[in-house]
């Protein structure tokens, strides 16, 4: 009994840091992470006091960022716009690691295992690989083209099997490496998928990868679960010849809305999104929307999809019934409303309003604000749970 | 929902227009960075539209730059600004670019 006190003291010294945010022993998943996208830092947010807990600076240009989690929800990955990767400690509000890796870059992932870091970039192109512990470049990945040219990748999600998948913005091709030995890339090549593939995301289950075409009417569907793999086009022809509305804001596929059989995609240059159903992947219905959607965010049980749109349209956010496909509810909550993101279970939402330095807290049944949040031109909000979903 | 744009968009012609006189240098700041700065980086140094550096723009005359914010360039994703700002701020916009002194 003593035996096992001093054990349990001893490993209580170990787990408490001196210094930051945990003087006290927590957890993390009810934690997550703002963008300040003007001042490259970041706040730790606790969502269910729905307070910041700290401010992490130093993180580079995020005019562009994303997140993934470590699997023990502690570490998160900033993917920023000049190349850096940055490991945060969420617990001690402190950069635990950071390399600037390429000079221009879009978005990462992080591996099943939790054992690799891959980053999509611009510039040079290509996907660059890294230990998620000491950040330490363990595999390089040029993505050149069927035409020869070097492309820049987008839509880079992780797959079972340690493995990620790409597309190549330029080529117009979708790429899938397997890293299970990663000193010896394995990559599968699917080439003429389509003009300017702009982003790309895989369905919950990890079995559905689907790419948006900038370049023509159409979004691009591999079934990973198939052999070989294939690129098979869908929706094609969308727009039926109509002359695109102009984009001031690229659809992003990243935080879609998968529910139940049916998924729903922004269209591009289009003021609506587009049902999918998962089973024939045929059309299944569509949604008037109030903008050109930016992103489309499925609450976790999948009964709405919120909605936010391109500038100059962007203080506004649709809800979704997905069930009828209508928009049951349409409210402006501020200036540039640029990410949504929903606490783990559901029950509330977080809304990033850029131009009002401001991140609102909605309840997700009622539509009523339930809290406020000051941060300097918030954009992506991020939150631990991620790090227990594929393709996140 | 073609009704709705149009609608949206003739409402923000007609603040474009009203604005025809006066560029103002904030919102057209703010714009730079935070709208084009999406595609292009709040730093201007690119992202999936080319950077906007002094030294990037070098090649072009402001009347080249004026032309593709009002108009794009098809094919690619840089879009018509033409519907959201008047040739005066289009004109602002290029000279700040060219001169490297956005505010």
């Amino acid at each position: 009994m003593m035996f096992a006190a001093r054990i349990f003291a001893a490993l209580l010294l170990l787990a408490v840091p001196a210094t930051g945010l945990a003087e006290a022993l927590r957890g993390t998943g009810n934690l997550g992470l703002v963008i300040e996208r003007a001042t490259g830092s970041v706040l730790i947010v606790d969502t269910s006091a729905r307070e910041t807990l700290g401010r992490v600076q130093g993180v580079g240009d995020l005019s562009h960022a994303s997140v993934v989690f470590s699997p023990d929800q502690r570490y998160g990955y900033v993917f920023g716009r000049d190349g850096g990767l940055t490991r945060i400690d969420l617990l001690t509000a402190k950069i635990a690691g950071r390399v600037v890796q390429a000079g221009n870059s879009i978005g990462g992932a992080i591996s099943d295992d939790g054992e690799l870091i891959a980053v999509s970039n611009y510039e040079p192109g290509g996907v660059r690989v890294f230990d998620a512990r000491t950040l330490a470049q363990v595999a390089d990945i040029p993505a050149t083209g069927a035409d020869g040219k070097a492309s820049k990748t987008v839509g880079l999600v992780d797959l079972p099997g340690r493995r990620f998948a790409f597309a190549l913005y330029n080529a117009g091709e979708i790429w899938i490496a397997d890293l299970s030995k990663v000193e010896t890339p394995a990559i599968t090549r699917l080439t003429g998928v389509g003009k300017l593939p702009y982003d790309g995301n895989v369905t919950p289950d990890g079995r559905h990868y689907l790419a948006g075409l900038f370049g023509e009417d159409g979004v691009v569907h591999v079934d990973m679960w198939q052999s070989p793999l294939r690129a098979e086009r869908i929706l094609d022809r969308y727009g039926h010849g109509e002359e695109p509305l102009p984009v001031y804001k690229m659809p992003h596929l990243e935080g879609w809305a998968a529910i139940g059989d049916r998924l729903l995609l922004p269209a591009v240059g289009r003021h609506e999104l587009i049902a999918v159903d998962t089973r024939s992947f045929a059309e299944a219905g569509r949604v008037a929307t109030h903008g050109q959607p930016v992103f489309a965010v499925a609450r976790p049980d999948g009964r709405h999809v919120w909605v936010n749109f391109a500038h100059p349209l962007n203080d506004t956010i649709d809800i979704v019934d997905t069930l009828t496909l209508k928009v049951i509810h349409r409210f402006a909550p501020g200036p540039a409303v640029l990410h949504m993101e929903f606490t783990p279970r559901g029950n509330e939402v977080w809304v990033s309003l850029r131009d009002a330095d401001r991140v609102d807290v909605y309840d997700a049944a009622t539509f009523a604000r339930k809290g406020q949040i000051s941060a300097q031109k918030p954009s992506g909000i991020f939150f631990t749970a991620r790090a227990t979903r594929i393709g996140q | 929902m073609w009704p709705n744009a149009a609608l949206a968009l003739i409402a923000t012609m007609a603040a474009a227009s009203a604005a025809e006189t006066a560029p103002d240098p904030a919102r057209l700041a703010n714009l730079v960075r935070q709208d084009c700065g999406s595609c292009h980086g709040l730093t201007l140094k690119g992202g999936l539209g080319k950077p906007l550096t002094v030294e990037q723009l070098g090649p072009w005359d402001r009347d080249q730059l004026v032309h593709i914010i009002l108009d794009g360039i098809p094919g690619t994703p840089m879009p018509p600004w033409r519907p959201l700002l008047s040739e005066l701020d289009a004109r602002w916009i290029a000279d700040r670019l060219k001169q490297g002194n956005l505010p």
